[in-house]
């Protein structure tokens, strides 16, 4: 029941929004429809006067229908950029084999007598593609169309991924903050959406005769209005910000800077993994990022000075399991020799290398403890298995790397790596329920995502990244019986990035000035 | 000039022959009934003629001009076209299949409507009761006679039948080729039809050309198949109907000179029948058809009487008609 109300409470408070997405979704789904349309009906003629070509087409189809909707998101980005184009694209590559399989079907199953008849009273080939073969395959292209458009409803939440907006921005922002009441409110409307999308155009099909015939011009009438509320303008502002979801949700991302700078850029929502690309190519002008990530070295860009400290302190620290820590005596010390040896610059050299030069993170965190002397040659594996997890961005792979050679070169235990957890949540809960060991985190993401202390404490710690240190690993302590290890020495805070190019020409060198040029 | 004719037609399909040099001469009004077992290559032939096939090698002229020179749109629109499992527009209400071929031609929309209206009435599809009805509220005999209509309604010189009653039950098959025989408007008409069925081919026919493996075996008027037959295939084709055939084929003119003299003047011979007497086109099975229906006298045999000439009828029992028969079969099939 609590989840219904702020369920409700949610809708309440986010209505501009929810009305925005909703109708962002439909024009999604109606334009790569449309496009759908307009080129799997004729594709699909072709295949009946051409059949020999058939088996190619729909097998080319197939293959695409095949690909993973987030993969064909990412071929689609470095042709098309950020935005809506990726995201009809790949929407109408979703939706073009069942169109032009249940075209091609449809005119197949036309009794083959009828035709025949047809061309014999002396029908020409058009007469007999419009008079006789479009209108009694209307049924089965109708459904279709049908099947692509519920297809299309549901892939096009992915669409939130390529700052493409819809439902999608709701539900991603819920996955990455692990708020099921966040994700319902996308869910809830885009399975609405695929079952008045289902009906309308089942009611459509069952048509019969002449009115199926105005069914079908009404469809192509009215695909290209609802593709038009995807235009509706949108609000303009100097410089267009692209968040990553978890960013805008949490207390200590977007919402935190808007309340102590005052700062509410336009924004779009769009993947981690795409705003370093969507700034550099300047689909956006601002981004949220990580201070020591290796591609604000590659592609110039600068980290806006957080002057008034929204962001809280983010040190690195290992956080391991107290019962891996008992059972396994040697197990603190050979974590504890990285201790300390990683400061800003050298995290960011470290992800660069990885990020940006494409070497594995195995590679750069094995040459990383050889050069501080740290390497030490794996020992035979006898004992008991310690489960490693990251999360799914590379800092992170590579500090797993670097705890899984020291596991194996200072202690017998075996070491089992489950990298690439989703996220903040996820990690935290799987270290709690012992699915793995230990993982490195950051002070202020377990403080303030995973504690979630009153605003009284927060303000009583302040920005002491010392005191931010001993109250998670306290609580951790008592809540959870996990054990924060000592700092590995960097900061991995959340930082507002700009190209540096545009930064220098606005003066902008702090979130400050930031929000004073925007006001 | 013969309204229609194929020239040396011959379809490969791959490396099979579907049909291989045929020729033949329609003249106009007359019916060609193309015979053949499943397969031989008969309705590929009829496809030819207007253009839904196109001859490998071979030409079809239509009133003396080769059916190439027009778009095949055109061609097809001047021949009415009857299809075995009828093919009416499952969308288009009765009189909206009726019409499509006049409309195609840019009948006058009055003109289109009256002449609907006089088909369907006159295949007894009263118009009123099925004008707008759709094909799948009418049983297959009534579709086959929409079907019918539907080639009929811009009054083309030829139609083409591709096994018209073909998937009809036995009874409304015999019915409907009994209307189809009597319609008026096929009077005039030039046809070529299509069948399997070797007594719809003799009811029908002016000339039967009959078809094994794409080849013509034999081409002539139904008798002429039926006597002469030109080889071992024509004659197995008609070996299990024969005794039927013959029955329909001849007439009472060709037994005639087969009847013993004597019977002239038999004292049982007056009977009622002499105000009636039959024609002496009338074929034998007629003839017996007719003889059954007659009460057997107290004494004798019955009897019908055949007009011989303006004056004159003669007398024909069971054993004198038969006898006869036998006789003029002989010699026909002896030949000259």
């Amino acid at each position: 029941m609590t989840i219904l109300t702020e369920l409700f409470a949610f809708w309440q408070a986010q209505a501009d929004k929810l009305g925005q997405q909703t109708l962002q979704h439909i024009g999604l789904t109606a334009a790569s429809l449309l496009a759908g349309v307009v080129v799997g009906v004729p594709l699909g003629l072709l295949l009946t006067r051409r059949p020999r070509l058939a088996p190619w087409v729909l097998g080319g189809a197939g293959v695409l229908q095949t690909i993973p909707s987030i993969a064909l998101l990412g071929f689609l980005i470095p042709v098309l950029g950020i935005g809506p184009g990726p995201a009809i694209v790949a929407l109408f590559l979703y939706s073009l084999l069942p169109i032009v399989r249940n075209t091609l079907a449809g005119v197949q199953g036309v009794d083959a007598a009828v035709v025949d008849a047809a061309r014999g009273l002396g029908l020409t080939d058009g007469q007999v593609l419009r008079r006789v073969e479009l209108p009694l395959a209307l049924p089965v292209l109708l459904a279709g169309i049908r099947t692509a458009a519920v297809i299309n409803v549901g892939v096009a939440t992915l669409a939130a991924y390529v700052a493409a907006g819809g439902l999608g921005e709701f539900i991603f922002g819920g996955i990455a903050l692990n708020n099921p009441a966040m994700i319902l409110a996308g869910a809830i409307p885009a399975a609405a959406l695929a079952l008045l999308f289902d009906g309308a155009l089942a009611g459509l099909q069952h048509l019969r005769g002449r009115r199926l015939m105005w069914a079908g011009r009404a469809l192509l009438l009215a695909l290209p209005l609802l593709a038009g509320l995807y235009l509706l303008p949108r609000a303009a502002s100097k410089l267009l910000a692209g968040f990553s979801p978890e960013f805008v949700g949490r207390s200590d991302g977007l919402p935190g800077l808007r309340q102590l700078y005052g700062l509410d850029p336009a924004s779009v929502v769009l993947a981690p993994a795409l705003v370093y690309e969507a700034v550099r190519s300047g689909d956006v002008d601002l981004i949220d990022g990580y201070s020591t990530d290796g591609r604000i070295r590659a592609y110039d860009l600068q980290v806006l000075r957080d002057d008034r400290h929204a962001f809280p302190p983010y040190q690195a620290v290992p956080v391991v399991r107290r019962q891996a820590l008992e059972a396994h005596p040697e197990l603190a010390p050979a974590l504890a020799r990285l201790a300390g040896q990683l400061s800003d610059s050298v995290m960011t050299e470290l992800n660069y290398r990885v990020d940006i030069r494409h070497e594995t993170p195995r590679a750069v965190a094995h040459d990383f403890l050889r050069r501080r002397g740290l390497w030490h040659a794996p020992q035979p594996a006898t004992g008991a298995t310690i489960r490693l997890g990251s999360k799914i961005f590379g800092e992170q792979y590579i500090l797993a790397e670097m705890y899984a050679a020291l596991i194996k070169g200072y202690t017998n235990l075996q070491v089992e790596a489950k990298t690439g957890l989703g996220g903040t949540s996820i990690c935290a809960d799987a270290l709690r329920t012992g699915a793995i060991d230990l993982y490195p985190e950051y002070t202020g993401t377990g403080l303030l995502v995973v504690l979630q202390p009153s605003a009284a404490v927060l303000d009583s710690l302040g920005p002491d990244p010392a005191a931010v240190l001993a109250y998670v690993r306290r609580e951790y302590r008592r809540r959870y019986n996990l054990e924060w290890l000592a700092p590995l020495g960097f900061n991995n805070t959340y930082a507002l990035l700009m190209r540096r190019q545009q930064a220098e020409q606005l003066s902008i060198r702090t979130v400050s000035e930031l929000s004073a040029y925007l006001r | 000039m013969p309204a229609l004719e194929a020239r040396n037609l011959t379809k490969h399909y791959g490396s099979r022959a579907a049909v291989q040099d045929v020729s033949f001469r329609v003249e106009a009004g007359q019916t060609l009934v193309l015979l053949g077992p499943s397969g031989c290559g008969k309705t590929t032939l009829l496809r030819m003629l207007n253009r839904l096939v196109e001859p490998d090698t071979g030409v079809v002229l239509v009133n003396g001009h080769d059916a190439r020179s027009q778009p095949p749109e055109l061609l097809r629109r001047g021949m009415g076209y009857v299809i075995q499992q009828v093919g009416l527009l499952p969308h288009y209400t009765v009189a909206e299949n009726v019409a499509v071929v006049p409309q195609l031609l840019g009948h006058a929309p009055a003109a289109v409507a009256a002449r609907t209206e006089e088909l369907l009435r006159r295949l007894h599809l009263p118009p009123e009761q099925f004008a707008h009805q759709y094909p799948n509220q009418l049983s297959g005999g009534q579709q086959q006679r929409v079907g019918l209509a539907r080639a009929l309604a811009a009054d083309p010189p030829i139609i083409l039948l591709d096994e018209p009653f073909g998937a009809l039950d036995p009874i409304t098959r015999a019915s409907i080729r009994r209307e189809f025989r009597e319609l008026p408007e096929l009077r005039r008409k030039t046809m070529v039809l299509v069948t399997h069925d070797v007594t719809e081919a003799f009811e029908l026919a002016d000339q039967i050309l009959l078809l094994d493996a794409g080849r013509v075996q034999q081409l002539g008027p139904p008798r002429e198949l039926l006597l002469r037959p030109a080889n071992n295939f024509v004659r197995r084709f008609f070996g299990a109907d024969q005794l039927a055939l013959q029955l329909r084929v001849l007439r009472l003119a060709d037994i005639l000179c087969e009847l013993p003299d004597n019977e002239y003047f038999q004292p049982s011979s007056i009977s009622y029948s002499v105000n009636n007497p039959l024609p002496s086109t009338a074929s034998i099975h007629d003839t017996l058809e007719k003889l059954s229906h007659i009460p057997a006298p107290a004494s004798g045999e019955p009897t019908v009487w055949v007009q011989v000439s303006k004056s004159t009828a003669r007398p024909l029992t069971y054993p004198t008609l038969m006898t006869a028969f036998g006789r003029a079969i002989r010699r026909l099939r002896e030949g000259p």
